[in-house]
């Protein structure tokens, strides 16, 4: 290809407001590199490709390998061929040949300009190369009929020492592909939509070509020249066609813009709208899809790529891209009518202001609140139609879980961070007056006590009729659930605060230390233990054999259960400090930099992540298919599970860091704003 | 009896356990190898060379006491024509096996116990693939190929591929994929445009869009595996996945009397259907 004559010039095409320079920019594009060698071509599977309903000269042509040229067979300027055409430059060296600029010296002292391109080179036997030229010819017929100010004229062709050469109208402007590749901000889209006008007008004409329609099969933004007015115009049209063998020239690489059913044999006028959106596409997203795996246009909307590009225009492009046939467009008409709606100025469908949710969520109340005197940083429990939870307001709270009223409190002397948890009709808490408790559910008298060296802020744990938790006295506490009567301890070097989790014979917690461990459940002796680059407060969820937990250092951690080999981590861009649930093998877990996330649970690979506008410290619980955790913004989010779609949000007055409780279709959660809200999981509209 | 009972009676249990009759060895007693790997690999019927390469790695000795059962399975389809396509093939095991071999095989052997790698397996792998990529890459030629990796450890297998080589999970519930081919057919498969038979006879079957020593940056598919005592993997080029039907792998890894049996008479399974491509593949049978 021509190089560029550098970013202004193209740039001018852009704006086609300013003229052109005094350079100007003069280049015909060419298909890319030549194919390379002849086991390559054969290893390539040319030779088998599936016959499509036209012959074309290309595949045959491409099925050829090249043969070496000396710099004698080139043309050379001021060389005259058939009494009238005067090379002037050589433009470019394609593969099928070289592309002149040259001048038809018939009109005197006119100066017709026009593009001189070599079609074919030395073929291997004579069989073929009648086979190749009589095809060559019908298409260049078929050519020369069209009339159309988006398709360059054929003149003419004629041959000249072993070489064919088509005489066709020289387009002066630049490619797509190359101002692309120039520019690095997104090509406006309002230029786009035009030049996709433009382009459904000549696929219009090209399909209703009788008496068999015409299909492109070779659209892309290098095929597609931008002149100066700012009018597109086709070029390389079939006959320059070449199957791309890919950059190396083995069994690799596809042609990204071709649709699905061209690999079936199958080239029909809906092929090219395919080609259309794929090419639209890559121009609004600048992401190139031959680069990418094959069909996956479909995993990111284009608004990942490109914040600009409207609904309206997506879904245009999408239906283009409809992987079935008869799901795109039927015709370039029916799709230029869609992109023409675009341009309108006073276009407001009522799905247009859809994508912001928090324009149709509702004010939604209650079911009730309790206040208490300080923020409620916990989670609470459900237990027999009471909610228990702790307060920094030194008191640990049951409410009815219906009305909320106050059954009874029990009051420490510290504030009580963790959450509850149940066991045998009573309530097992830890307070910052490094206390373990045990208290009745029914009255709230106490049964017995734990004292340890340090606050408790670890929620405990129950298994096995023995109770686990941590205090910031570094140690792990394994106790009698009936009795308090402590089993073992272990010694962490660290504040513990995430909560143990049980599994088989294992129990496994981190420290804030930056360990992960595991020890045996019985003694307390150490299995494992597995190193993270910080504090680790988020609590350990176990399933399928393998461990999920947060860490300080922004990664979520798969390790393998039995040996604590990491398997895999994901990095976000904040703290870890929510604790993972995992559910139908996604895995659903909150970070300090404000995302929830749902991750494939085997392979750590994203599914979905959600921006709430706040660390999301608080971990999720799933219900019936909807994921709910509150945030550092002081909602509490209702999330579809599969899409991480927004269903409701629920707005407190303070920072949510515990997680939601939810029983009976309610959810209470509570918050720094002091409240414990009582919230229907299906508000009723 | 609750469980915490259970355990502790189990525990107390294996401690009385003595052995009673002691001088008698039973004729019947075998020994099990608790991981057996078997290897072959064949021209086939129609090509002037071998472009695959293949290597295998075994361990039984961990850092503490008990047994760790430890292997490497690599297999690389090398293309770009006979000797380039052996040479990248051979140049992208050689390096990835040395990344794996270094970061996770060494501290194995020579660690303290309980000391463990210093990053996810997953990590590991993948940069054993990106290390072979740049080599690769950085070769005179325009070769390229697949890689496909898999590190047994006790129970756990962790893979890593690029491409088109396979790898099976076969146990009493049956015979499962465990890999996606990162190939044009595969992803029409996908999307329902043919079926997997049509992709089978694909003229362009061999599209492959991602493979080693391509592009600059790669991508590598990582997966997770747990392994079932008596359950094998099979590791294998699509010189014998294309003309050998699944079902028919499943029945003679099944009803061979050794992995390396089995290995044999696949080979011959598939040369059987004309053999047009090389044929590689590794078999791994978890016995603990």
């Amino acid at each position: 290809m021509s190089p560029s004559n550098g970013r202004k010039s193209l740039l001018h095409r852009l704006s086609s407001t300013e003229p052109p320079g005094e350079e100007s920019e003069e280049q015909v594009a060419e298909p890319s590199e030549p194919t390379e060698g002849e086991s390559l071509s054969a290893k390539v599977g040319l030779e088998a490709q599936p016959a499509a309903e036209e012959d074309s000269v290309a595949d045959a042509l491409a099925a050829m390998p090249e043969t070496a040229r000396s710099d004698e067979e080139f043309l050379s300027p001021g060389d005259i061929l058939e009494d009238r055409y005067e090379i002037l430059k050589f433009l470019s060296k394609g593969g099928m040949g070289a592309v002149y600029l040259a001048r038809d010296n018939r009109f005197g002292d006119a100066r017709k300009l026009v593009a001189m391109k070599e079609m074919i080179s030395a073929f291997r036997d004579s069989v073929t190369s009648r086979i190749t030229l009589e095809t060559f010819e019908r298409e260049a017929n078929i050519l020369a009929g069209l009339n159309h100010p988006a398709i360059p004229k054929v003149f003419d062709y004629f041959h000249h020492d072993r070489r064919v050469f088509l005489i066709i109208e020289y387009v002066e402007g630049s490619d797509l592909e190359s101002i692309l590749a120039e520019i690095d901000f997104p090509l406006p889209q309002e230029k786009v939509v035009k030049w996709g006008i433009q382009i459904c007008d000549v696929l219009s004409y090209l399909h209703s070509h009788q008496p068999s329609p015409i299909v492109f099969r070779d659209m892309k933004p290098s095929n597609i020249m931008l002149r100066d007015d700012g009018r597109v115009v086709l070029i390389d049209f079939g006959i320059a066609k070449k199957f791309q063998a890919g950059k190396r020239g083995t069994m690799i690489g596809t042609e990204g813009y071709s649709p699905p059913e061209q690999y079936r044999g199958m080239a029909e006028p809906r092929g090219d709208i395919y080609a259309l959106g794929a090419t639209l596409h890559h121009l609004l997203t600048r992401r190139d899809p031959r680069k990418e795996p094959p069909f996956t246009f479909d995993d990111h909307p284009m608004s990942d790529f490109n914040p600009t590009v409207t609904p309206q225009l997506e879904a245009t492009v999408s239906k283009a891209l409809a992987y079935e046939i008869d799901d795109r467009y039927a015709s370039a008409d029916e799709m230029k009518l869609d992109l023409m709606r675009l341009l309108e100025p006073s276009d407001r469908r009522p799905g247009a202001l859809a994508s912001s949710p928090l324009a149709s969520i509702e004010e939604m109340s209650p079911v009730w609140s309790f206040e208490c005197e300080d923020e409620i940083r916990g989670t609470p429990v459900i237990f027999e139609n009471a909610v228990y939870f702790g307060s920094y307001d030194y008191n640990l709270y049951a409410l009815d879980a219906e009305t909320g009223k106050e059954h009874w409190r029990y009051a420490t002397e510290g504030g009580i961070v963790s959450s509850p948890c149940v066991w045998n009709e009573t309530i097992f808490f830890g307070s910052e007056d490094q206390i373990l408790y045990a208290v009745y559910s029914r009255t709230g008298r106490i049964v017995w006590t734990c004292p340890t060296d340090g606050r408790i802020r670890s929620s405990p744990e129950q298994e096995y009729d023995h109770i686990f938790f941590g205090s910031d006295d570094h140690q792990l506490y394994a106790v009698s659930a009936k009795s308090g009567q402590e089993l073992w301890r272990f010694d962490g070097r660290a504040p513990i605060r995430s909560s143990p989790a049980v599994s088989g014979e294992l129990i496994i917690f981190g420290s804030d230390d930056g360990n992960v461990y595991a020890l045996d459940v019985q003694t307390g002796e150490l299995r494992w233990q597995c190193a993270t680059g910080s504090a680790v407060q988020s609590s350990p969820a176990v399933a399928e054999d393998m461990v999920y937990v947060g860490s300080g250092d922004s990664s979520l951690y798969a390790l393998d259960l039995a040996n604590g080999w990491a398997v895999w981590r994901y990095r976000t861009k904040g703290q870890v400090i929510s604790s993972p649930l995992v559910s139908d093998s996604l895995v659903y877990f909150g970070s300090n930099d404000h995302h929830l996330y749902a991750l494939d649970g085997s392979r750590g690979a994203l599914v979905w992540k959600y921006a709430t506008e706040g660390s999301v410290v608080s971990s999720p619980k799933l219900c019936e298919g909807a994921i709910y955790a509150g945030s550092a913004d002081g909602h509490l989010y209702s999330l579809d599970a599969k899409t991480g779609d927004l269903l409701w949000r629920f707005s407190t007055g303070g920072i949510i860091t515990g997680s939601p409780a939810i029983s009976n279709g309610v959810i209470f959660v509570g918050s720094a704003d002091r409240v414990m809200y009582a919230v229907a999981a299906n508000p009723s509209k | 009896m609750s469980i915490w009972k259970r355990l502790f009676d189990r525990r107390r249990r294996r401690q009385k356990a003595a052995p009673v009759r002691k001088a008698r060895i039973s004729r019947e007693y075998k020994r099990v190898d608790p991981l057996q790997i078997g290897q072959a690999t064949d021209i086939g019927k129609a090509r002037q060379a071998n472009e695959d390469t293949f290597l295998t790695l075994k361990s039984l000795i961990g850092a503490e006491s008990e047994p760790l059962p430890v292997g490497l399975l690599i297999v690389a389809d090398g293309m770009g024509g006979h000797v380039k396509g052996k040479e990248a093939s051979s140049l992208a095991t050689r390096v990835a096996g040395g990344v794996i071999v270094r970061d996770v095989l060494l501290p194995v052997l020579t660690g303290q116990a309980s000391r463990v790698p210093n990053r996810p397996i997953h990590e590991i792998l993948t940069e054993a693939a990106m290390s072979a990529n740049q080599a690769v890459s950085e070769m005179e030629s325009n070769a390229g190929t697949t890689l496909t990796s898999v590190l047994v450890l006790g129970h756990s297998a962790y893979v890593a591929h690029v491409g088109d080589t396979r790898v099976y999970y076969l146990d009493d519930n049956g015979l499962q994929q465990i890999t996606q081919d990162h190939s044009l057919v595969n992803r029409l498969v996908e999307l329902g445009q043919i079926s997997v038979q049509e992709a089978h006879e694909h003229p362009q079957r061999n599209f492959l869009y991602r493979a080693v020593g391509q592009e600059h940056e790669l991508k590598v598919d990582t997966h997770f595996q747990r392994l079932k005592a008596g359950s094998h993997l099979i590791l294998c080029s699509d010189g014998l996945w294309n003309p050998v039907p699944e079902e028919e792998m499943a029945d003679v890894v099944r009803n061979s009397s050794s992995p390396q049996e089995a290995c044999n008479r696949l080979i011959d399974r598939a040369n059987e259907r004309g053999g047009e491509d090389n044929i590689t593949l590794l078999l791994a049978r978890v016995d603990h």
